[in-house]
């Protein structure tokens, strides 16, 4: 990838992945054999990734769940599904092209996939509104999810949102009803629902595609009541102190599994999903794959009752 | 429809004025109407003037839907912890415990209603802004399993800006939970009456809020999922006047009715003596 965006901390690894290029081509120009030399780079450069990235602050971990080059829904739908047919509109007012959504077979098996679309450069952005969804993205997310259930297929939702979008035409529409809406119907939904936070969990935008038998989250995702800038700002009337807000809103995947509003953390590669695209894409796929397994042989009404059994427990309060 | 009727113009002679003391008039903060403090209170705080609703307590709301004596509070121990420990909430939570009562940000009871017995919520603005967290969401969830356990409707009153920061994404759960238990009262076949008040924003609305079979609002609330001030910031530019009001949801079609205060309690049983078909309140008086 050229020009490649690479965070703060990314840049010794960056630097040494540069080097190595170099020499590759180097050797390729001079038809010269440089594995040799190449090898303990290659092993340094595993070394770094495992240091950095073993040891990333909450924040960091946000800057790598918005990394510019992070897989998105639509990757993820080319590398762990096949025969994907985009499915579009809610059918009360237009697409939503922030999520998207269609059949798609994981390993052979037909499901519903349903995801929120970030793009990769600014047109592509303005086009997906940034993954922000307006309330039509919810009301075809709920469409999707109901024709799912009434043709007996598990529905599988990849939450990647800053948040839901704070627009005219948003409020409008509704966005409070439709994300309410969702809640209501996901609770009484009667096929699997799996739901794996790929990137950003942004409040009540992530959530709203959320309420699922099995919530996965990728090792550097995150989840979050509010964005840590946002908290900064209402807290401490200071953005900047978002470092601060990070670390106390406990939304790395590692915490949301400690206070169980998690169940599972599919680890990703060395450096992150962005380092290899290819095998966070396989590990998603072995973990929604081996999700629907376990929950397959449950009758409906038995799946929908632990479903709302698992939502009931969270939180945590004391008896006076 | 009575609801809608309009409340007569109270008269205030000068003469009147000048005899009473300086302490028993109150003035109206959006028209800048005075009247007599006991005119504000008989209304139930709305300006005799304008109409303005001011916000008023949870207590206020149960006195007002339920028949005099009939209320019995419920899960009034539950008691917020800091489950995440973040900082300067134990602090905060505990002044809002001490300042405002211990009902935490929802006041949840039972009573009857035209000797209807129903199941209330009444959201407490004054505690921290009438966030929801672990206790919100735990109190409104057992008082919908008390309602299905005892065959009776529910009726939640919203005021709330919306998930309570502190106790992080467990704070946004509480919109999970609380969908969950009355996704059970709807199978149940048993009605839920929801009443926003100003303001309801936030994960309130996009949770129990705008889940009711019934949504009514009081004139001039705000009502949304994004706040005002953070819409006008990704916009860059003004408001239209009226965006995000009862008036403005009514219109647009989220809620069912705009219910002045001192039609609350009577549109409320109205409606659920038609919904669970009892005879009308004047033909069972
Ligand atoms: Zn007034």
């Amino acid at each position: 990838m050229a020009a490649a965006p690479y965070l703060d901390f990314e840049k010794p690894i960056a630097e040494l992945q540069r080097q190595i290029d170099h020499l590759r081509e180097l050797a390729t120009d001079r038809q010269l054999d440089v594995e040799r030399e190449i090898a303990p780079l290659e092993r340094k450069l595993g070394e770094l990734r495992h240091e950095i990235f073993g040891n990333l602050t909450p924040m960091q971990r946000v800057q790598v769940a918005r990394h510019p080059r992070r897989p998105y829904t639509l990757d993820y739908l080319e590398a762990c599904f096949t025969e994907f047919v985009e499915l579009r509109g809610d059918r009360l007012y237009r697409d939503d092209p922030a999520i998207i959504g269609g059949w798609a077979r994981l390993r052979g098996r037909p499901v519903m996939v349903i995801g929120q679309q970030k793009g990769r450069d600014t047109k592509e952005n303005l086009k997906r509104n940034f993954g922000m969804p307006h309330p039509e993205g919810y009301r075809k997310a709920l469409r999707l999810m109901r024709m799912a259930e009434r043709f007996g297929a598990p529905s599988i939702t990849l939450i990647d949102t800053p948040g839901a979008y704070p627009g005219l035409g948003a409020e409008e529409r509704g966005q409070a009803e439709a994300i309410a809406r969702n809640l209501l119907e996901m609770a009484a939904i009667r096929t699997i629902l799996i739901a794996a936070v790929i990137g950003e969990g942004g409040s009540g935008g992530a959530l709203a595609l959320g309420l699922a038998d099995r919530v996965l989250m990728l090792e550097n995702a995150v989840y979050s009541v509010i964005s840590p800038e946002g908290c900064a700002a209402i807290l401490w009337k200071d953005a900047s102190q978002k470092e601060r807000a990070a670390e106390a809103l406990k939304l790395t995947a590692q915490d949301l599994l400690r206070l169980q509003v998690i169940d599972e953390i599919v680890p990703e590669p060395p450096g992150g999903a962005h380092a290899d695209p290819q095998q966070a894409a396989r590990a998603l796929g072995d973990a929604l794959d081996h999700a629907i397994g376990s929950l397959e042989k449950l009758p409906p009404e038995k799946l929908k009752r632990q479903r709302a059994e698992k939502f009931r427990r969270m939180g945590k309060v004391a008896e006076a | 429809m009575a609801w809608f009727r309009k409340e007569r113009k109270p008269r205030t002679s000068s003469r009147e004025r000048l005899e009473i003391p300086p302490d028993a008039w109150d003035k109206c903060e959006e028209c800048a109407h005075v009247d007599l403090r006991e005119k504000f209170e008989r209304a139930l705080q709305v300006c005799p003037q304008c109409g303005f609703h001011r916000r008023i307590s949870a207590r206020r709301y149960a006195d007002i839907l339920t028949d005099p004596g009939s209320f019995v509070e419920v899960f009034g121990n539950l008691r917020s912890v800091d489950p995440l420990g973040f900082e300067g909430y134990a602090e905060r939570v505990a002044r809002a415990y001490r300042e405002v009562g211990p009902q935490e940000a929802v006041l949840t009871g039972h009573g009857t209603l035209t000797g209807v017995p129903l199941h209330l919520a009444a959201m407490e603005f004054a505690f921290m802004g009438g966030s929801m967290a672990s206790v919100v969401g735990e109190k409104i969830a057992r008082l919908a399993e008390r309602s299905l356990q005892h065959k009776a409707p529910l009726v939640i009153v919203s005021a709330s800006g919306g998930a309570r920061m502190q106790e992080g994404v467990l704070s946004l759960m509480q919109m999970a939970k609380t969908s969950v238990v009355l996704a059970a009262l709807r199978d149940a076949g048993l009605p839920f009456i929801s009443i926003l008040t100003n303001p309801t924003t936030g994960g309130v609305s996009a949770s129990y809020a705008l889940q009711g079979d019934v949504i009514l609002a009081e004139p001039g609330a705000v009502v949304g999922f994004a706040g005002p001030r953070v819409i006008k910031q990704t916009i860059g530019q003004d408001l239209p006047e009226g965006f995000q009001t009862a008036e403005f949801l009514l219109e647009h079609g989220m809620v069912d009715a705009v219910v002045p205060r001192s039609h609350l309690a009577d549109a409320t049983a109205t409606l659920l003596r038609m919904i669970l078909r009892l005879p009308s309140a004047e033909v069972a008086d």
